[in-house]
């Protein structure tokens, strides 16, 4: 197969487009129930992994505090990190944009000639487009975890971070196996198509010249990078090829090596219900003298892509802390419902929610941080404690308020501040302020609104699509309450 | 009457305030009538401040803080005795209780109300509950058999932690029975104004919780918190179908009323 | 070439924005110690036994044999599966036992570096055997620190994978086999946790063994105090 007849997801997906791709979603029964289905799968395997409230909560803690350790010094730490991995022989890269880490990518494989990349899973490759990217310059890079290999043979998008291809049935898979790789038989037993994405992707990982993979946990104090996964192409992908380049975000560094241990016993945990991933596999540095595999060359980049944004605002900085576990998306109702193709994000669902506005821009995602009902189940299983909810709650506000017209006005403002504001909108919460913050004027609504509920319009919007008006009742329950205390003697009923 | 409160503790007049929402004040004024008749029935005065408006949340949730800000400072005066405030409503306690302290947290003098407000904030199934110990001692003979549902909201879950109190004062009950529905911890899809913002989505989530409360084969559902029940009455008028909920409270007085007669 | 001068460029800007950060409260330094520390400690079966449980629950298949019977246990385990090349690392704790036991055609030395190594490594071999650096109890996982002798792909390319464990290597926490055998001084080029054989459940949740790496896990568990 050519880089030119592999088949590309459409890069024009846009989190603009959210609510009417979530309408479509709502329709689509069969993909109501999949997600269902999956994501209950997965709320159960975590709730047998954390039986007792009060251990979960101490290991959260835990997690939390080397989470928030880190990003507390985290120019240090990306300072030493950076040092380690020289010393070690590690070529550290610096992105700024996705474009710069795709020019990054372009220049190590125009220096090798190489014109296969072999990609283990890495949900910062896909927010920099790197497959697309590297075909566009005639590099075919090849996804080895098979849900992402199985949706890059079918042109489509991953639906969740952890579980990319929960949309797909094993008809899906074979349909596309069989239409895409030679020779690949028609079948829906499912332990065959491993067999088929497995004997495929060999031939891959055999001729590759580079190995690409995302990072879970970088170590400062070792220059150790930690990739968590179940199926071995990550392994393959950083043993197999002469190159192994890294990509993560910059965000992604711990202290010392054993801050690796809490965050690794969350991940699995609340990411699949696993207590422990088959593989942790821990990389410091490229192939030593006289071993006989491991990556020749090394490289780490390091994104930014709006995460120095997120860093730079005390209130917005605990989204950081992410560990990409996913459990905030298997609880999330809305998500449940709507599935992660309906965001047009990288990362959807609460996490995608609070991150994108960082990586796209307040105004381009400003459906995704009210997209939510605030219940605070996400924050509830979140392993690293980040308060999701008051995190929307304040992108909403940024979305609603420029600089100048913040009550507490930030230093900088974010991408996008403001860019949600409608004067409408704007002037229905002044009004609403003014009503409900004079007591006299409020007794004179409370009265008057009741007497005139026959005015109530039957069409109230979103509102009444689906439900009967909103209507105020015959009398206020001040005015109840008042005249039950002059008939004092009157029984309540 | 046989209700009695088993008040733990002494003896002297309980006096309470009641923060009623601006929800129960306009569109559900007898949840807020059904919650002062059974705490005055067990004994308890209760001061409704006619000055109380709303605890700003809608505004506050919706991105406009300042608004919020200003239309809670107007509450903060209004509960100058040290006694408890009872909110009928797990969402707007956990807004008084959780929210208004950070929401002054930058002028001193408001916080120090909205700490003192905050730390006598009860959510009025958790005042039944832990604070009077109620239980309704009846014969047998009173109050027909009646299968409930109970719809916890978010916040009375989470920012309250009164899933316990509801499910507690249903079993003090007698005749009442409390059935499970599927996915019961989950959202009712109503979150304020994400159900004019994301209606579709929201009206998929009510529709939901109304098949597994219909599936689960009870009688009624009740539940602490108004907007909830709103969201899902007026959704069952839209579909036509007979079953309804209330606020707690009203079932308590109900299931009195039957004890009583 | 432009990357290369952007590079330095995007490096600085990054730290900019980062120093320019307000400062935060300072966070307390992460004590992993003390959460391991006051963990309740396991109890009811031994060290060893809770490692076999555990590694069996992932999937793998536990052969609790001897110093002195492991070979004979190996041998069944390659006839078992009808293995006709084994690859094994030279010079390893393992090595003498296994040129004595095996027959040359059956043991494949991995001598070459992978490049000129690769056809034969992903083609013609059906097994690879490993020692460990101990175990943990705890996940009933596998310590590995590949090297020189017993490449990454050793445990890697092949559907089997066999390693041999001693039970004085048993942990009971990852913690305790990082803290007490000092990682953090000496990291090597790749070291390794590994619980069980390979699994995917990306097809419809459905659980299958064998994805990328071995399809099948055999520990050779030597107990302690009972050799021959
Ligand atoms: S926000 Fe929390 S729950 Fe969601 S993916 Fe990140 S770590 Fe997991």
């Amino acid at each position: 197969m050519s880089a030119a007849s592999l088949p590309q997801a459409d890069a024009r997906v846009s989190p603009e487009d959210f609510k009417q791709r979530s309408h479509e979603s709502l329709h689509d029964a069969h993909l109501r129930q999949s997600f269902r289905g999956a994501m209950d799968f997965l709320v159960e395997r975590r709730a047998l992994q954390f039986p007792d409230l009060q251990a979960f909560n101490t290991l959260r803690k835990l997690g939390e505090n080397v989470r928030q350790h880190a990003l507390a010094q985290l120019p240090d730490l990306l300072e030493r990190l950076e040092a380690r991995l020289t010393e070690l022989g590690v070529a550290v890269h610096w992105a700024e944009t996705p474009a710069d880490a795709n020019r990054i990518f372009l220049d190590i494989a125009r220096r090798h000639a190489a014109t296969l990349m072999v990609k283990g899973k890495s949900m910062v490759s896909e927010e920099i487009g790197l497959n697309h990217e590297m075909a566009a310059h005639g590099v075919e890079c090849i996804e080895t975890d098979m849900g992402e290999y199985i949706l890059q043979l079918d042109g489509d998008r991953p639906s969740h971070i952890i579980m990319p291809a929960i949309h797909k049935t094993k008809e899906d898979v074979a349909a596309i196996f069989h239409e895409h790789i030679d020779g690949a038989p028609l079948s829906d037993d499912v332990n065959e198509l491993i067999a088929i994405g497995r004997r495929a992707l060999r031939e891959k990982f055999a001729s590759a010249k580079i190995g690409v993979s995302g990072v879970n946990f970088m170590v400062a104090e070792t220059g150790t990078l930690a990739l968590v996964e179940n199926e071995g192409n990550g392994r393959l992908c950083t043993s197999v090829p002469d190159v192994h380049v890294a990509i993560t975000g910059l965000e992604k560094v711990v202290d010392r090596l054993e801050h690796v241990l809490p965050l690794y016993a969350l991940l699995p945990k609340s990411a699949t219900g696993q207590a422990v991933t088959t593989y942790l596999n821990l990389i410091t540095g490229p192939r030593r003298a006289g071993e006989k595999d491991g990556p020749r060359e090394m490289h780490l980049i390091l994104l930014d892509n709006g995460r120095t944004q997120a860093y730079r605002e005390a209130r917005f900085r605990a989204t950081l802390q992410c560990i990409r576990c996913g459990a905030c998306m298997n609880h999330c109702p809305v998500y449940t419902r709507v599935g992660g193709l309906s965001y047009g994000t990288t990362y959807p669902g609460p996490i995608g929610a609070i991150i994108s506005p960082h990586l796209m821009g307040l105004q381009s995602t400003r459906d995704l941080p009210t997209a939510s009902s605030l219940c605070g189940a996400c924050g509830d299983v979140c392993p690293v404690g980040i308060p999701i909810p008051d995190m929307l709650m304040k992108l909403r506000e940024a979305g609603r308020h420029s600089v100048a017209e913040s009550i507490t006005p930030p230093a900088q403002a974010l991408v996008g501040q403001g860019s949600v504001r409608r004067a409408g909108e704007v002037l229905a919460w002044r009004a609403w302020r003014v009503l409900y913050s004079h007591a006299a004027l409020y007794r004179l609504f409370a009265w008057l609104a009741p007497r005139l509920r026959w005015l109530t319009p039957a069409w109230q919007g979103g509102w009444t699509a689906s439900r009967a008006a909103l209507k105020p009742a015959p009398r206020s329950l001040r005015e109840q309450l008042a005249r039950r205390r002059a008939g004092r003697t009157v029984p309540g009923r | 009457m046989s209700a009695s409160p088993h008040a733990a503790g002494s003896t002297e007049t309980r006096q309470v305030y009641l923060f009623a929402t601006c929800v129960i004040d306009l569109f559900a004024p007898q949840a807020g009538v059904d919650v002062v008749e059974v705490l005055e029935r067990l004994g308890v005065t209760v001061h409704f401040p006619a000055a109380q408006t709303c605890c700003g949340q809608p505004a506050y949730t919706t991105g406009f803080p300042e608004e919020a800000r200003k239309v809670a400072a107007a509450q903060l005066d209004l509960f100058p005795e040290p006694w408890p405030v009872i909110v009928p409503s797990g969402s707007c306690g956990g807004m008084l209780k959780q929210h208004w302290p950070r929401l002054f947290a930058d002028d001193p003098a408001r916080r120090v109300q909205a700490e003192s407000i905050a730390a006598r904030t009860v959510e009025f199934t958790d005042y039944l509950v832990n604070t009077l110990g109620f239980r309704l001692d009846a014969p047998a003979a009173s109050g027909a058999p009646l299968r409930v549902a109970l719809h916890t909201s978010c916040s009375a879950r989470r920012e309250m932690g009164t899933l316990g109190c509801g499910r507690a004062l249903l079993e003090r009950l007698p005749g009442v029975e409390r059935v499970e529905h599927g996915h019961e911890a989950e959202c009712c899809g109503f979150g304020g104004t994400f159900s004019v913002k994301h209606p579709e989505i929201s009206a998929a989530m009510a529709a939901d919780k109304l098949d597994a409360l219909t599936a689960s084969g009870c009688e009624s559902f009740v539940s602490a918190d108004c907007g909830c029940l709103l969201n899902l009455n007026l959704s069952l008028e839209k579909r036509g179908a007979a079953l309804r909920g209330q606020h707690i409270a009203s079932l308590v007085r109900a299931r009195m009323d039957g004890a009583a007669s | 070439m432009s990357g290369a001068a952007a590079e330095p460029r995007a490096r600085a800007a990054i730290f900019a924005r980062l120093r320019a950060a307000p400062d935060v409260e300072p966070v307390a330094v992460p004590d992993v110690a003390g959460y391991y520390r006051n963990r309740a400690a396991p109890s009811g079966e031994s060290r060893r036994e809770r490692f076999v449980r555990n590694a069996r629950s992932w999937r793998a298949e536990v052969i609790e044999t001897t110093a002195g019977d492991w070979p004979a246990a190996l041998d069944a385990v390659l006839d078992a599966r009808n293995v006709r090349r084994l690859l094994a690392g030279r010079g390893t704790t393992i090595a003498d036992t296994l040129a004595a036991r095996l027959p040359a055609g059956r043991l494949r030395w991995y001598d070459a570096p992978l490049a000129s190594f690769k056809p034969e490594l992903f083609g013609a071999i059906d097994a690879g055997i490993t020692t460990t650096l101990g175990a943990v109890a705890e996940t009933g996982s596998l310590l590995l620190w590949p090297d020189a002798a017993e490449p990454r792909t050793l445990s890697l390319v092949q559907p089997l994978h066999i390693a041999v464990l001693h039970e004085s290597g048993l942990h009971e926490t990852l913690f305790d086999a990082m803290v007490g055998q000092g990682w953090a001084a000496r990291m090597p080029s790749n070291a390794l946790l590994v619980t069980g054989p390979s699994k995917t459940a990306d097809i419809q949740r459905m659980l299958v063994y064998g994805a990328h790496g071995p399809r099948e896990l055999v520990i050779l568990l030597l107990r302690d105090g009972d050799a021959a």
